[in-house]
């Protein structure tokens, strides 16, 4: 067994674990912390492939941004002494069905497919090429896609400080705060 | 073995001995290849893994004791008194002291504390920056892994140290704490945009996101110098919000002991507390390694452009020295926000990064991006 193998079971078998243990778990801050060692190992499969940009991506993102967003939730919102309720056996036996149905699929998919292995070293990417052709019109250029998502972020953000804002619009913040 | 081939393989350069001071690629490839020699690739992977890993540690544990040493020392000197000054000469060993002590304390269990993340949560605050660490140029050649990509990686691993701190303020069942970690949160959350967008204006300048490659840059000249004006600004924003993305006076919200006893680490004892307390202080160093490798040139001697004599003279100083001087600088300003500034309310600290800093960071970015344009930087 080559070294890439033994690293790549050791994540590939922490992702299985964990992905288990975030749905299986009844205390919802712990299912957040499997989450987050899930995204941390398949950043490491990002490293593996001498892919750095993604994995960085995948750390700041996932790891940095979306689990501390949901951490923080978690502790406005739930005391330690809460536990989930455990489901009953109908609920669990349709997602169950429904888990093993997209599994099939996505393995049967996957499985059909011929993956053919190349004998070219894994290259790494230059951080300059991912820049320009993220900014580029040309024919391999993203900017399109890159503008559309700018757009839906400043729709979220607006959509956010329009629901976060309370009050009518003759009252400032002073008069909230005398309240 | 392994050692003692590295050794022969050092012994026959034909420079003398000390100038591997200057360069330690030399060093590095030798013990490579001398590696590779005896023993297959991968053995040699694991190898070599082991022994940064060991020396990274040594290098962490030391600094972190001679920071705790040198904070005592600087906030006597602020207030004019003496510092720890019984244990050994000037008390260099009172933070030795202390360390054995802290080994030696009990560790408390909570009793209705969430055990496993209550365990949990100091290893994620100093996995997080042990990462960090390992990609910070030392000296020539010293540089555990040299990425495409150093400065995002930097920013995105130093991103998971608060999941610790948040994990630490909950599960310890105490509101203290709660409060103390999601004051952190908050700030460390919004904070991380500035220190973003500060080494995004160099990377402007610089052109590159790779340590090594920042550092060859400013060999003419460090990165402060060469662009001028927006440069200096981002040092300043930089310096402002890493202090406040370290947890640290004026921005030590989340443990400011007049409100909040401890903060998140109230519950923590023993050793468990003495990570909390290792890795502030190995943040504070790796924020200020960034700057000194960022803005001042990190390992790079003072040069100024085509003063060759004044070049070669600067030259004689170790790059390892130059790396040090410029990160215990660093540090020192970052001890002397500590020690004279008040500390903020939290609507002040959020005020000051989203309606000043976050403003003037995203015009000097422009700003530098037009003087890179206009050929306007040295």
């Amino acid at each position: 067994m080559t070294s890439n193998q033994i690293m790549f079971l050791l994540f590939s078998v922490v992702i299985v674990v964990f992905s288990i243990l975030t749905v299986t778990s009844r205390k919802i801050l712990r299912a957040a912390i499997y989450l987050l060692f899930v995204l941390v190992s398949t950043s490491g499969l990002y490293f593996m492939l001498n892919y750095h940009f993604l994995a960085a991506v995948q750390l700041t993102l996932y790891a940095g941004g979306i689990v501390v967003l949901i951490i923080f939730s978690i502790l406005l919102t739930s005391h330690i002494s809460q536990k989930a309720e455990p489901v009953g056996w109908k609920k669990s036996l349709f997602s169950a069905l429904a888990a093993i149905a997209g599994a099939v699929l996505s393995i049967t998919t996957i499985l059909d497919f011929n993956f053919s292995a190349t004998k070219v070293a894994a290259e790494e990417v230059n951080m300059r090429l991912i820049g320009k052709s993220l900014l580029s019109t040309g024919s391999n250029g993203y900017v399109l896609p890159f503008e559309v998502i700018s757009i839906l972020l400043i729709a979220a953000m607006v959509a956010a400080i329009v629901i976060a804002k309370k009050g009518g619009p003759d009252k400032t913040e002073s008069q909230i705060l005398k309240q | 073995m392994r050692l003692v081939i590295a050794a022969q393989n050092i012994s026959t350069f034909s420079e003398p001995w000390w100038k591997v001071f200057y360069d330690f690629s030399l060093l590095t490839k030798n013990i490579d290849t001398g590696l590779h020699n005896a023993m297959s690739p991968f053995w040699t992977t694991v190898t070599e893994m082991l022994i940064i890993g060991v020396l990274i540690l040594l290098f962490y544990a030391l600094v972190g004791l001679f920071l705790v040493y040198a904070e005592r020392k600087v906030c006597a000197f602020m207030q004019n008194r003496l510092g720890p000054n019984r244990v050994g000469p000037f008390g260099i060993f009172q933070t030795i002291a202390d360390l054995i002590k802290l080994l030696l304390v009990e560790l408390i269990p909570i009793k209705k504390a969430d055990k496993f993340l209550f365990n949990l949560a100091p290893f994620i605050v100093i996995i997080a920056s042990f990462m960090a660490i390992a990609a910070i140029p030392f000296a020539n050649g010293l540089h555990a892994i040299d990425l495409n990509i150093g400065v995002l990686y930097v920013i995105a691993v130093s991103a998971m140290g608060v999941i610790g701190v948040l994990l630490a303020g909950w599960s310890s069942n105490n509101k203290y704490s709660l409060i103390g970690a999601m004051r952190s949160g908050a700030q460390i959350v919004s904070y991380e945009l500035s220190v973003g967008l500060a080494l995004i204006t160099v990377v402007i300048l610089a052109g590159t996101m790779q340590f090594s490659e920042i550092v060859e840059a400013q060999r003419t000249g460090w990165f402060i110098f060469k662009g001028h004006i927006p440069a200096f600004i981002a040092f300043i924003i930089f310096l402002i919000s890493s202090t406040a993305e370290t947890n640290r006076g004026p921005f030590d919200l989340a443990e400011a002991e007049s409100e909040l006893t401890a903060g998140y680490h109230t519950e923590y004892s023993g050793i468990k507390f003495a990570f909390f307390f290792l890795a502030e202080y190995m943040n504070m160093f790796i924020v200020a390694s960034i700057a000194a490798t960022v803005f001042l040139g990190g390992w790079m001697p003072f040069h100024v452009g085509h003063w060759d004599g004044f070049n070669s003279v600067m030259d004689y100083i170790p790059p390892f020295i130059w790396y040090i001087g410029k990160t215990f600088f660093v540090i020192f300003l970052m001890m002397w926000f500590k020690w004279t500034f008040p500390r903020l309310r939290i609507d002040q600290l959020l005020t000051l990064e989203w309606k000043y800093l976050l403003p003037i960071n995203l015009v000097n970015v422009l700003v530098m991006a037009f003087v890179v344009l206009m050929g306007w930087h040295f």
